[in-house]
This record gives C-alpha cells, structure tokens and sequence, in this order.
C-alpha cells in the first residue's frame, strides 16, 4: 500500500497543529461558533444529537494491521470501546470530546492517517472496488489512480469551497462494486480500440434527494490527462453549480439542468485551456504510485490443499460462511475473506475495539497486514490461503466476526439514523434490528440468497436506499416514524434507481412486509433468479398487491389523510 | 482600511465603492469602482489620468473583463460569505488564463483561515474584516509547507520534486 515520504507526513503534521489552533482559538472564545463551524467541518468533526462525530478518512478503503489498531486504540482512549464503518469506506467515532480531537488527529497522523476534507464542501475520499488488485475481473488496479486523485484534491486551494460535497470513485473492474455510477464523478477503467486503458469519465450521478444515475460525458480519456479533467470539470461546477439551495447544490443537478451535451461542451472548452499545462501527469509519476501496490510474494503451491474442500465437506457452519464470505482471487488456492459486521444484535458496520485487534492481528497472520473497507460496511482480508480458511474462520467465530450472510437479507447497509444523526427523521438501526430478529433462520436466508437491503433514516440517503433490491427510507409523519419501501434498485453495473413501493408504513410492520416480498419472490422465482431478476421479470404489481390488497390500501390513504 | 499585502501588514487608502449607481458621478479619489460602474462608464473613466480599480463578485464572468484588464491596477475579489467559493477560481482565471498581474484583493468577509487559500489562488492583498487581528492572520500563510498541486505560488506539482 502506499507510504508516506516526508511531504506526505509533513502535510498530515501541519495540519494537526492547525486543527489545534483552531480549536484552541474556538475553546478561547477567539472564534464564534460560526466562525469554527467550517474549519471543524473541513476536518470531519460534526456536532451530533448527543455528542461530536469525528469521521477519518480511509483512502479507498485501505488499511493496514497497524492503521486499524491505531483505530481501536482511539475508541477505547477517547470514545466508548468501538467505532462505525461507513458506506464511504470511512470510520466514525460517536463520542469524542471537542478538546480532545487535536489529540486524535495527532494518533492518527503517526500511522499515516487524517481527517482532511471528510466533510465540507470540498472533494471528499476517493472510493474504489473493495477487492481491488485482486479481483479476476479487474482490467487493471484503480488504487494508484486514487492515490494521485487524494494527492491533488487534498487542500485543492480552488476546490476547498465547492457548491457542496463533491465524491468520486473509481473502478478497474467488470463488476462495478464501488457504486461508481452514483458519485459526483465515476471513473472506469476501460481500453479502447488500439488496446491502451484510460478512464470512461461518468459524471453527476448521486443519491440524496435527487436520485440519478450519471451519464457518461467521455467514453475515454487517457491517463496523462486525468487531473486537468478533473480540475476542468471542478472548475465548470465551481463557477456554475447552484449555492442558492443546498438541495439543489449537487453537481447532478448542474449537469441535469444544462443537459449532458451541453455540461460536456463547457467541460470540453475548458479542458482545451488546460490539458497541456502542468497538470498533465508525468507516467514516471503514474508509475512511482503503481509502484506501492504490488502483489504481494504469493505462495505457487497454494492451491494444493486439500484441507479446505474437506472442511468444506464436513463442516455445514464453515460451508455455509465459505458459501457467502468468500470472493474469489485472481490467484489460484488464495481467496478474499469478507468479516462481516452484521452480526445480528450490532448495528451493522459497528466494530469494538477488542474485534478492531482482532482483526488486525489475523491480517498480520494471514493476509500481509491488508484489511480494506466496504462500501456495504463490512471489513476485507484480501489475499488468504484456502489452506488458512478453516483457522481464521474458527478465530473470526470467536470474536462474532463470522456471521455468514454476505450478500444476502441481514448484510444490510444502514445509516447511523436518528439513534445519533442531527440529520435523521426516522430510525435506522432499530429497524435493522427488527429485521435481525426476524430473519434469523440460517437456511431460510440462504435460501433467499443475494439480496441487497439498504436504509437510509432521512431523504439525504446515506444508507443509498434507492440502489438497494429492497429500499427502506425513515420519514415523519406527525411525529411518528413510518417507512417508505422502493423496490428494484441496483449500484452495480447495471446500477438503476428503485421504484416506489406504495404509501409508507408504520415502524412496527417492516419486517412483516419485507417478509409478504420474499414470499412473492419465492413464489415467482425461476431457476436460479435473485431477488432482483425475479422483480425485474415480474415487475412490481405483485410485490405491491401483496403488501397493499384493494381495501386496505383505501383505508391507510384514509388513515395517513 | 488595513491591508495585508505581500504578506506584510499596511494601511492603504484604497476605498470600495460596494453600491454605486451607474449613473451617478465618477467619485472623486482612490475608488474601488463596480465593474459594472465601469462598463457603464469606461469612456470617461478612460479619459481621466489616473489608475483605475474595479471589484467583481462570482456573478460576473471573468471572461467579460478580460479586454478590460490592461486599464486596471486592482481587481477586488468578493467573498460574501465563507461558503461562495466561486472568486477562487476568478483569482486562478485572472492569473492564469489572462496574465492579470496586477493586485488582486480578497474583499469581504475575508476569513483568516481561508487566506492560505486566496493566497494559493493568486490573491496578494487581503481587506483585514473589522476586529479581526491582522499579525494573527498572517500566521495562516505558514499553515502548510508542503502543498501537492502547482497554483500561483508553485509552478510545478509537488511530486516532479519527489
């Protein structure tokens, strides 16, 4: 993975005394609340319902066995004893006081890490393929492209006070597993007629209040030219990008109301002023960055074990999560290993630090010290042996790292919700909980198989509940929480937005309608359909007759009147 | 009103004409005249023997004062609130794309910690806001050492040094 060199760390060092200046300006009265609102934002700290939420950057996903322990030891020395990964492949601390956040930062700088820009209206952490650099069908590792991407938007002195947030993401892969088509700007790696790998440039897709899925503004652009259109595209959104409603702040809107010919002429024009000038990258640059992430010194007898497939035989439990938690490698007897942190009873994405160590200590042991986060909220051992699969599965079960549900009901995304967002309308994690304690037969789950369940306690979408299979979005509604259902969403390759179930429904009946859904499902499926085929075949009146028969639907419109 | 300019504390005796109507009379003195004054009245402004200043806010297009450029000896740059970003990439238009090398000077609510940036940007002078302690701000220059991309103040990337 990459390493800092003295720029790097410098960097990182400043702004921990800069941070702490600030602070100690706001905590002397130097600076009002307003005044200190920005600068903490800038550096990830929110005010939350009950106490600040410091959130630290991960670049795309990435840790190491060092890195993550340093996290542990920050939830148990200034917050309480766990922390929460996030679907921007970031972690939360819920707990921190004010005071002691320079603190933090400062751990956090002596392993290589920050909290530079994972808030404001700024460019925020470059996202990627969880298995990125070891994924079959990866055409080539979108990480290094990352890196230059999170060196040159860090303290970008014309993009630091954009319209609104602005993320991007990028991926190497067949398979899109970063979501790329919903960010601010998705990058693909493709290769073009004459074989040569650029970026396909997707712009202006988002979640949120307006959901769309991004267009595509240059089907190839070469590498050389990745930074100047990037800052051509920053620069039109900086200079046209609404500030008169938050709402409609987003580069999505930008691009919807100019239309896509005409946002891509303005981007065009502006990136014929720039294209030749010094923001064209050096390949010696590209190159030194590959250079950090290599394979690493794989064993060439790794797949003549046998132990694996009789453990597999043998053991239903192992079988089961070797079913569901493994992804495979590019190279032959290695698998990935997703720890999944949807145990049931957690809040999904939530480790302790006792786990935090844990985990970091089997990622020295068996996977070179890598753990990388995803975008659904669980952590990655990337390069396993298929020989170590049966250990490491029995010391995950120890710490209830090994719930074998990837993929599937219970793996679901979920946003903090009101439980402790400022932001929230409606609970999250209560309703994860009620799906938990709902859905807990095994086999029943694995039986309904792939099924993405995503949940957002308010319309700005954190959870991504319009990409889910099933959609669940929090809303008020005189003071009482409902739940409004979308089904058939997808962030994938084939990334489309779901479709409105029916009129919302009160708290205490969305495990029960989740359930009507899957029995339709499993009535209507054919051969080996998920969820999601079944309802792209079948379409939604089934689901919806189900959940809505004729005379009731009258009623509740009555009721919610 | 204090200035920081060239990273040195000073009082200047440039005044910004923040609402002037197009019509009323050229304004006697060191005026920081609307740009929009200025196209109403460039002929006669021209005809005068003095150096002329101007002030913009993100509305106006860079593009339309680029002809106009050679006349001025400031162009004032408006951050009416920490939050409209947009004079960032005027100070980088300016610089960059149409060789403006005269002063180019943040007004408004200048923010001490977003003076690193300006700075970055090509801005060189800075309106000190009311209350504020301008010794104080100039610390923010040496806020960071290191900075990755190449902006008005470096001419190259940080990593063609690596």
């Amino acid at each position: 993975m990459y390493k800092y060199d003295n720029y790097d760390q410098t960097i990182v060092d400043e702004r921990v005394a800069q941070f702490r200046d600030q602070t100690e300006r706001f905590l002397a009265g130097k600076l009002t609340e307003d005044e200190y609102r920005p600068l903490r934002l800038m550096n990830g700290l929110y005010v939350q319902r009950y106490a600040p939420m410091l959130r630290v950057a991960i670049p795309y996903g990435l840790l190491s066995s060092e890195q993550l322990r340093m996290l542990a030891h920050i939830s148990r020395k200034y917050d309480k004893n766990y922390a929460h990964f996030s679907t921007r492949q970031n972690v939360q601390f819920n707990w921190p006081a004010l005071e002691t956040v320079p603190d933090i930062l400062a751990d956090l700088a002596s392993v290589e890490m920050h909290a530079i820009q994972t808030s404001g209206n700024d460019i925020r952490n470059t996202t990627s393929d969880q298995f990125a650099g070891i994924a079959e069908d990866e055409l080539e590792d979108p990480r290094p492209y990352c890196e230059i991407i999170r060196q040159w938007s860090t303290f970008h002195p014309e993009f630091s006070f954009l319209p609104r947030k602005f993320k991007i993401a990028v991926s190497g892969a067949t398979d899109d597993r970063a979501a790329v088509k919903v960010h601010d700007i998705g990058l693909y790696l493709v290769k073009n007629d004459a074989g040569e790998i650029g970026f396909n440039v997707i712009v202006g897709g988002g979640l949120g209040r307006t959901p769309f899925i991004g267009p595509s503004i240059r089907p190839f652009l070469e590498k050389q030219h990745l930074l100047s259109y990037l800052e051509a595209i920053l620069r039109v959104y900086n200079r046209y990008g609404r500030r008169d409603n938050m709402y409609r702040a987003r580069i999505k809107i930008l691009v919807n109301d100019l239309g896509k010919e005409e946002f891509t002429r303005q981007v065009e024009e502006e990136w014929s002023h720039i294209k030749d000038s010094v923001l064209k990258l050096d390949q010696k640059e590209i190159d030194r960055v590959k250079g950090f992430f290599t394979s690493p010194d794989y064993d060439n007898n790794a797949a003549d074990d046998t132990s694996f497939d009789e453990a597999e035989k043998s053991n239903k439990a192992f079988s089961n999560w070797a079913k569901r938690n493994l992804f495979t490698h590019r190279v032959a007897g290695y698998k990935a290993v997703v720890v999944s942190l949807k145990a049931p009873g957690i809040a999904p994405g939530d480790a302790t630090d006792e786990q935090m160590d844990h985990i970091a200590a089997l990622a020295d042991q068996y996977s070179y010290g890598e753990i990388v986060v995803t975008h659904d909220q669980n952590l990655v051992l990337p390069n396993v042996k298929q020989a170590d699969l049966f250990s490491l599965w029995e010391k995950l079960s120890e710490k209830d790292l090994a719930t074998a549900n990837i993929g599937l009901l219970t793996d679901m995304i979920c946003c903090p919700g009101l439980d402790f967002c400022a932001l929230a309308n409606a609970g999250s994690i209560p309703i994860a909980k009620q799906i938990n304690d709902r859905f807990d037969d095994i086999d029943y789950l694995h039986d309904i198989g792939d099924l993405k369940i995503k949940m957002s306690g308010c319309m700005n979408a954190c959870g991504h509940h319009h990409v889910g299979h099933i959609g669940i979005l929090g809303v008020r509604k005189k003071d009482e929480e409902f739940y409004q259902l979308t089904l058939g969403g997808s962030a994938e390759t084939d990334a489309c937005l779901g479709d409105r179930l029916g009129p919302s429904i009160a708290k205490e009946e969305v495990a029960d309608v989740i359930s009507k859904l899957l029995d339709v499902y499993v009535e209507q499926r054919q051969d080996e359909e998920r969820f999601l085929d079944t309802y792209r075949r079948v379409g939604i009146t089934p689901f919806k007759d189900r959940v809505y028969p004729k005379t009731a639907v009258k009623e509740k419109a009555y009721a919610n009147n | 009103m204090r200035i920081i300019k060239d990273k040195k504390i000073s009082d200047d005796d440039w005044i910004i004409a923040r609402e002037l109507d197009d019509s009323a009379p050229i304004p006697e003195g060191k005026v920081i005249l609307p740009f929009t004054y200025w196209q109403a009245n460039c002929e006669e402004l021209l005809k005068q023997d003095s150096i002329h200043a101007i002030w913009i806010d993100g509305d106006i297009e860079t593009e339309e004062l680029s002809e106009d450029l050679k006349h001025f000896s400031i162009v004032g740059l408006d951050f009416p609130a920490f939050k409209d970003g947009r004079s960032y990439t005027h100070a980088r238009m300016l610089r960059d794309r149409y060789g403006f090398d005269g002063e180019l000077r943040a007004i408004g609510n200048v923010l001490r910690d977003q003076m690193f940036f300006m700075f970055r940007c090509g801005i060189d002078c800075f309106e000190v806001s009311e209350g504020k302690d301008a010794e104080e701000a100039l610390k923010s220059f040496n806020d960071f050492s290191v900075r990755y991309q190449a902006a008005a103040d470096d001419a190259v990337p940080i990593y063609k040094l690596r």
